[in-house]
């Protein structure tokens, strides 16, 4: 089991013919994930190859998804036609929307996020996100599948290379998925949706969640996790030395005035009793000995 | 990017917002030629720095003739508000102020759709007025997908607690104010004090625009705002070779990968750094999950050529980029700095993790670049970055 992707799910990509998305559809495709098909409307009907598994290109995501029966979609396509690129997805009623392009405008994302809402079909991760994994089973995204297998930690992370980091040092012990949600103001999937479905899914045991400064989506998790979540969770706060009104690389990432500040979101989060690591690797060591203690 | 006051007057103008931009100078011979220009009364003297609390720092003067506007301009020139210089000034006519209000338009992280803030308790800090008397801050949330209406602007107006009389006229410019939030892609559309006048007209005297520069390929006007004299040189120089670099007053620089890792590569070095009197991290540089060869010279040689820094701590985890092709890219980094006649003088610790690691690590031991020392964790080579700094 997992959250939000399986092996069941089938993937088209929008923007595949591009080179981002045909890098990523190739790396996709070598990780197991069932990719169905590619948008874009001036090469519709013809079909791409990938080390020669061939996939075919549809002029609509409504076209792929009538013809495909798919329900995840990862997109690729340029800022500038991000948001057209997801109301289309959302119109044609697509599940499972990953936006991988960074460098959204943010009204563009409030847009189509309010789309989604109302569809009330459609749920969206990211943008600027490095998107879902469910190891072993399928890829929906950027997240190098090479680094952890499947096993019972359930990652949820604003950041794609801190991602990264954590599988790598948890390795050993394997996740059942990992979430990149994106460090952007608005993002369609929050930690607290994440740690949701983590809570409800037999197959993760334990939680680690990843934070960095700015807006209090940390602090929200905080009072989540106190009402709604029974299982472990260790969490880790990025960007501590990171001055006031400076954006540390993510559009959302600043500290303003008092708010959003790295010590606020550890101190939220360790007053409902989730474990904070300093750094990474000691973040990873307490869900370490969490892990060796379940398995006893 | 933050719009100075005048700057956010200018885009209120442009979309017919009722408000006086007045003039913009920056020394207080021309302070006075504008007090001249506005017809030689009473003027206000606004200094013009992106920070809040400009009144009570004595950035914000009257003047009753074209003598004081220079005289107050002479004071506020130069002055130091929460670390903003102020050069530049803003000459405003008085205004015959009857009352003051408070007024915003932003982007609600947390219900991921868009807040307006509106009060009829203006001029002063909303964060204070909420926290004293909460109940005279209405928030209302907005739906992006239908806007801000005559309707809504009422609605607002009202929950804010404008007064009756006032509701005909301020509606109209809530709707104006929405349009600039949305048309300019703003992040933040603050008015305050939004006033009524003694002849009844409403006014926006102050404004503060944040603007969202992932919009900017649909701006290409908002490229002017750009305070270029404000920025830190080295910042404008990264700035000038597309990297994601932020000045800090440490002394180990820091290059790394995606956002997140560096900004917790920059934690992980003020920690370590407390071993060694205190020893901080001299800069944020994410070089993207690429980190090719060029993008690496191209850092190492902003960084080396900051004078604080004493160490260089690179930190890279190998996830779609693999090890090897970035320890191929620190060695080219390096023949390219030494071509530029840049060569690398300062110690350089690496850690390199992940994808490839063990090739990547086994390019640099043959490579035997001068200064460069590899340490596989990052903890322990933020250790060893801060240790050479503290030397």
């Amino acid at each position: 089991m997992s959250i939000f992707l399986t092996k069941d799910s089938k993937v088209i990509v929008q923007g595949m013919t591009g080179s981002e998305g045909t890098k990523h559809t190739t790396r996709m495709l070598a990780s197991g994930t069932n990719i169905v098909g590619g948008v874009n409307p001036r090469k519709a009907g013809t079909s791409v190859d990938f080390d020669g598994t061939s996939v075919a290109v549809f002029g609509t995501v409504a076209d792929a998804v009538k013809e495909t029966g798919a329900n995840v979609s990862v997109i690729f396509v340029p800022p500038k036609f991000t948001k057209d690129a997801v109301l289309e997805a959302v119109a044609a009623e697509v599940p499972l929307v990953v936006v991988i392009t960074e460098g959204v405008p943010v009204h563009d994302t409030a847009a189509f996020f309010a789309a989604a809402q109302a569809s009330g079909t459609t749920r969206i991760i990211g943008p600027n996100c490095p998107g879902i994994i469910t190891p072993g089973e399928s890829n929906a995204g950027i997240i190098p599948a090479s680094i952890a297998g499947a096993g019972r930690i359930g990652l949820v992370s604003k950041s794609g290379t801190l991602t990264y980091q954590m599988m790598y040092e948890l390795a050993d012990f394997g996740f059942s998925t990992a979430i990149g949600i994106g460090g952007d103001p608005i993002v369609g999937t929050t930690h607290i949706d994440a740690l949701q479905a983590f809570q409800d899914d037999p197959d993760t045991d334990a939680i680690v969640m990843i934070g960095e400064i700015g807006g209090d989506a940390e602090e929200r998790a905080a009072a989540f996790i106190k009402d709604n979540v029974t299982k472990p969770v260790v969490g880790y706060v990025a960007g501590f030395t990171a001055p006031e009104g400076k954006t540390m690389g993510h559009a959302g990432a600043i500290v303003s005035g008092s708010s959003g500040t790295a010590a606020a979101k550890k101190e939220a989060l360790e007053a409902v009793g989730v474990k904070v690591g300093k750094t990474p690797t000691e973040t990873a060591n307490l869900m370490r000995e969490i892990m060796q203690n379940l398995s006893k | 990017m933050d719009l100075m006051e005048y700057q956010a007057k200018t885009v209120f103008a442009k979309h017919g917002v009722g408000t006086t931009v007045g003039e913009v100078v920056h020394t207080p011979e021309e302070a006075r030629a504008a007090a001249e220009k506005l017809g030689g009364g009473t003027v206000v003297v606004k200094a013009q720095v992106l920070t809040g609390g400009r009144g009570k720092a004595g950035g914000v003067k009257l003047a009753a003739n074209p003598d004081e506007a220079e005289e107050r301009a002479r004071e506020i020139l130069g002055l130091d508000i929460k670390g903003h210089i102020v050069k530049t000034l803003n000459i405003v006519p008085a205004a015959a102020i009857a009352e003051e209000y408070y007024f915003s338009f932003l982007i609600d992280r947390a219900n991921r759709n868009y807040l307006c803030i509106a009060s009829a308790a203006g001029g002063m800090e909303i964060e204070e007025v909420a926290h004293t008397n909460p109940d005279a801050v209405a928030k209302i949330s907005i739906d992006p997908a239908t806007g801000v209406d005559e309707a809504k602007a009422r609605e607002i107006a009202t929950a804010a607690g404008y007064p009756a009389d006032i509701i005909d006229a301020v509606a109209p410019e809530i709707v104006k104010l929405y349009g600039v939030f949305l048309a300019e892609d703003a992040t933040l559309v603050e008015v305050n004090p939004l006033v009524k006048l003694k002849d009844g007209r409403v006014e926006a005297l102050d404004g503060k625009v944040s603007l969202d520069e992932n919009a900017d390929f649909r701006h290409p006007e908002h490229a002017a705002f750009a305070d270029s004299s404000a920025a830190d040189p080295l910042e404008a120089a990264a700035k000038a070779k597309g990297l994601n670099y932020v000045k800090l007053d440490g002394s180990v620089g820091i290059i790394g990968n995606g956002a997140g890792l560096v900004m917790s590569t920059l934690d992980v070095v003020a920690y370590a750094g407390e071993e060694f009197g205190g020893v901080k991290p001299a800069n944020f540089l994410d070089i993207g999950g690429g980190a090719s060869a060029e993008v690496m010279a191209n850092g190492l040689e902003i960084i080396i050529s900051d004078a604080q820094v004493k160490s260089v701590f690179v930190n890279v985890f190998g996830g779609i980029t693999a090890c090897d092709a970035v320890a191929n890219g620190i060695v080219q980094a390096f023949e390219l700095l030494a071509a530029r006649g840049e060569a690398v003088s300062k110690p350089l610790v690496v850690r390199l993790d992940g994808n490839n690691a063990e090739e990547g690590r086994r390019i640099l031991d043959e490579a035997g670049l001068a200064g460069l020392e590899r340490v596989d964790t990052m903890d322990g080579a933020a250790k060893r970055a801060a240790e050479l700094a503290a030397k």
